[in-house]
């Protein structure tokens, strides 16, 4: 049924999401990426896809420049489509932008502690998380004021209230404190789609599918990332999302988890999950979690599973029509690219040619 | 909230008045045999002629923005299926044709009639052929204006990914774009046994 009447508001949104998906690098891009021997050869190859944005660049410019200015040409394109939607599809774009609020104001909120002029971390916030009452954040001089002024500034209230108190936001607990509000914050966007009546159909059952691997994987990451630090298991418990393929019973078996075995033991009972940590050994103990190509077996880590599987799952968003699930799609595909290009020019800076293909691409 | 008390007000109602009636001896009233015979022929004919040009035209006019939108958002990027798909919107504006030949032929057998010979078994029969035969053919191409719309939305979006699909997802439109054309051809049938008002 959601045929009927889904393109009379969200017609021309997925259109231009499906054009833009169409214009991500593909297998042969990359592998033409792969055979560059500088950056510049690397702009060359970009500028079909990236066109006027990589234009600005001075010769040979550094990769952080390089993928900030690919990340300009994401928002640029995500805030075209969030100023063309309405309705039930400009309150989904505007749930997305939630988890680029919350990294900023972690940002803000750890300039303040440090006493620093908040000012200049601006600059250094996500663009997708910039709201305009985002300055004001910045007039605080101390941690009571902020909390007062995140409560009513932000998009971000109910998230704080209920579950943290400005006695929470010092140095340690900055994390548990990203944490929690991602936690809420997942919670909503899922109990959003579940509840609102124009996501019934193939919204509803992507968006469940992507939340809960999403929640899984953060309850894992916590679980793995907390062996070795104060985090009590009792806190630890608290910081994990209520939704998921993992909740209750592996939720709780991941909360009384001692070490890595106890984590693949955990998540045994989800199949994709068993055999990502099959893949890379952690269920026979040993191994560390790296970033890309810092994993053992075969140049993957952990990380680099999960984020093939999204990878994957958002590539099959495409094979549905009528749902704003495309957006989340193709800006989890955008954001991997970003990475993969970070990734390939950073090897080629460094003459680290052998570890190159450790990029993930599904097209 | 707001329906399910409008539906309980209404039922309630019925079921008042009707209860009321029936126990006054009033229940005769809802006769629905007189009804039928009461009503003019041309009352029948007529709100089947406007149903039929009616309908259609919701049909070809929602299968237009289901198309259109698709083909203006996906021509963002790839400006090359603009002209290509304008084929999906002729395939629904084709649904609002029918209607238009339909109720044509539907009106020419309309022409004012004396009452004294009104009604008549042929007149009748004209008239509730005309009602059933302009249903048929109004909700016929409502349902393939929708559907040639969606297959139209996908057709387009799947032609700005990867042009050697929009020949495949054209035979499908096809498909969906003769199902009117079926609504149509019983139209005619039925429409056809029907004689002129006041022949005869």
């Amino acid at each position: 049924m959601e045929g009927l009447f889904f393109n009379v508001n969200g017609g021309f949104v997925e259109g231009i999401v499906r054009g833009y998906r169409n214009s991500l690098l593909t297998g042969q891009n990359y592998s033409n990426l792969t055979q560059c021997e500088t950056i510049d050869d690397v702009k060359l190859q970009l500028g079909p896809a990236y066109g006027d944005f990589l234009a600005s660049l001075p010769p040979n410019p550094s990769t952080s420049a390089l993928a900030g200015k690919m990340t300009d040409k994401l928002v640029s394109e995500f805030r075209y489509l969030v100023a063309q939607s309405v309705g039930s599809t400009a309150k989904f774009l505007e749930y997305l932008t939630y988890g680029y609020m919350i990294d900023n104001i972690a940002l803000l909120i750890t300039g303040t502690l440090h006493e620093r002029d908040t000012r200049e971390l601006l600059e250094r916030c996500h663009p997708l998380g910039w709201f305009e009452t985002l300055p004001v954040l910045c007039v605080a001089t101390n941690i009571e004021e902020l909390y007062n002024s995140v409560l009513i500034e932000t998009p971000l209230a109910p998230y704080f209230k209920g579950s943290l108190s400005h006695h929470d936001l010092d140095e340690l607990n900055i994390e548990i404190v990203r944490n929690t509000l991602y936690k809420n914050y997942l919670e909503d966007f899922y109990n959003f789609v579940q509840t609102h009546p124009d996501f019934s159909g193939p919204t509803q059952e992507i968006m469940s599918e992507i939340l809960q691997f999403e929640a899984d994987r953060r309850a894992i990451n916590i679980t793995l990332n907390s062996f070795g630090t104060e985090l009590s298991k009792q806190e630890r418990r608290k910081l994990y999302p209520e939704f998921g393929n993992l909740y209750p019973e592996g939720s709780l078996m991941l909360s009384r988890a001692e070490d890595v075995e106890g984590v693949a033991l955990a998540v045994s009972a989800v199949s994709d999950y068993k055999s990502f940590f099959d893949a890379v050994g952690l269920s026979q103990g040993g191994g560390g979690l790296g970033g890309m190509g810092g994993g053992p077996a075969d140049g993957k880590s952990l990380e680099d599973l999960f984020y093939q599987k999204e990878m994957e799952m958002s590539k099959f968003v495409f094979t549905r029509q009528f749902t704003p699930a495309v957006v989340y799609a193709w800006m989890k595909l955008k954001e991997q690219e970003i990475r993969n290009v970070t990734w390939i020019s950073e090897c080629i800076a460094q003459n680290q040619k052998e570890r190159i293909g450790n990029f993930i691409s599904v097209f | 909230m707001y329906p399910r008390y409008l539906y309980g007000v209404l039922t309630t109602t019925f079921v008042v008045v009707g209860l009321y009636m029936l126990f006054q001896g009033e229940g005769e009233a809802f006769n629905v045999g007189r009804f039928l015979e009461e009503v003019s022929p041309y009352a029948w004919a007529n709100i089947g002629i406007g149903l039929c040009i009616g309908c259609s035209t919701i049909g070809a006019s929602w299968g237009i923005f289901l198309t259109g939108s698709s083909i203006v958002g996906g021509g963002v990027r790839a400006p090359r299926i603009r002209t290509k798909n304008l084929i999906s919107i002729i395939f629904c504006e084709v649904v609002a044709i029918y209607g238009v030949i339909i109720a044509i032929i539907f009106s020419s057998k309309l022409s004012p009639v004396p009452e004294s010979q009104l009604y008549t078994q042929n007149n009748y029969y004209t008239g509730y052929a005309l009602f059933w035969g302009g249903i048929t053919v109004g909700f016929c191409n409502l349902i393939c204006g929708i559907s040639v719309g969606i297959n139209g939305s996908g057709a387009a979006l799947a032609d700005a990914a990867d042009p050697s699909l929009f020949v495949r997802i054209l035979v499908i439109e096809i498909f969906s774009s003769v199902l009117g054309l079926f609504g149509l051809i019983i139209g005619l049938l039925v429409g056809g046994k029907a004689l002129d008002m006041g022949a005869a």
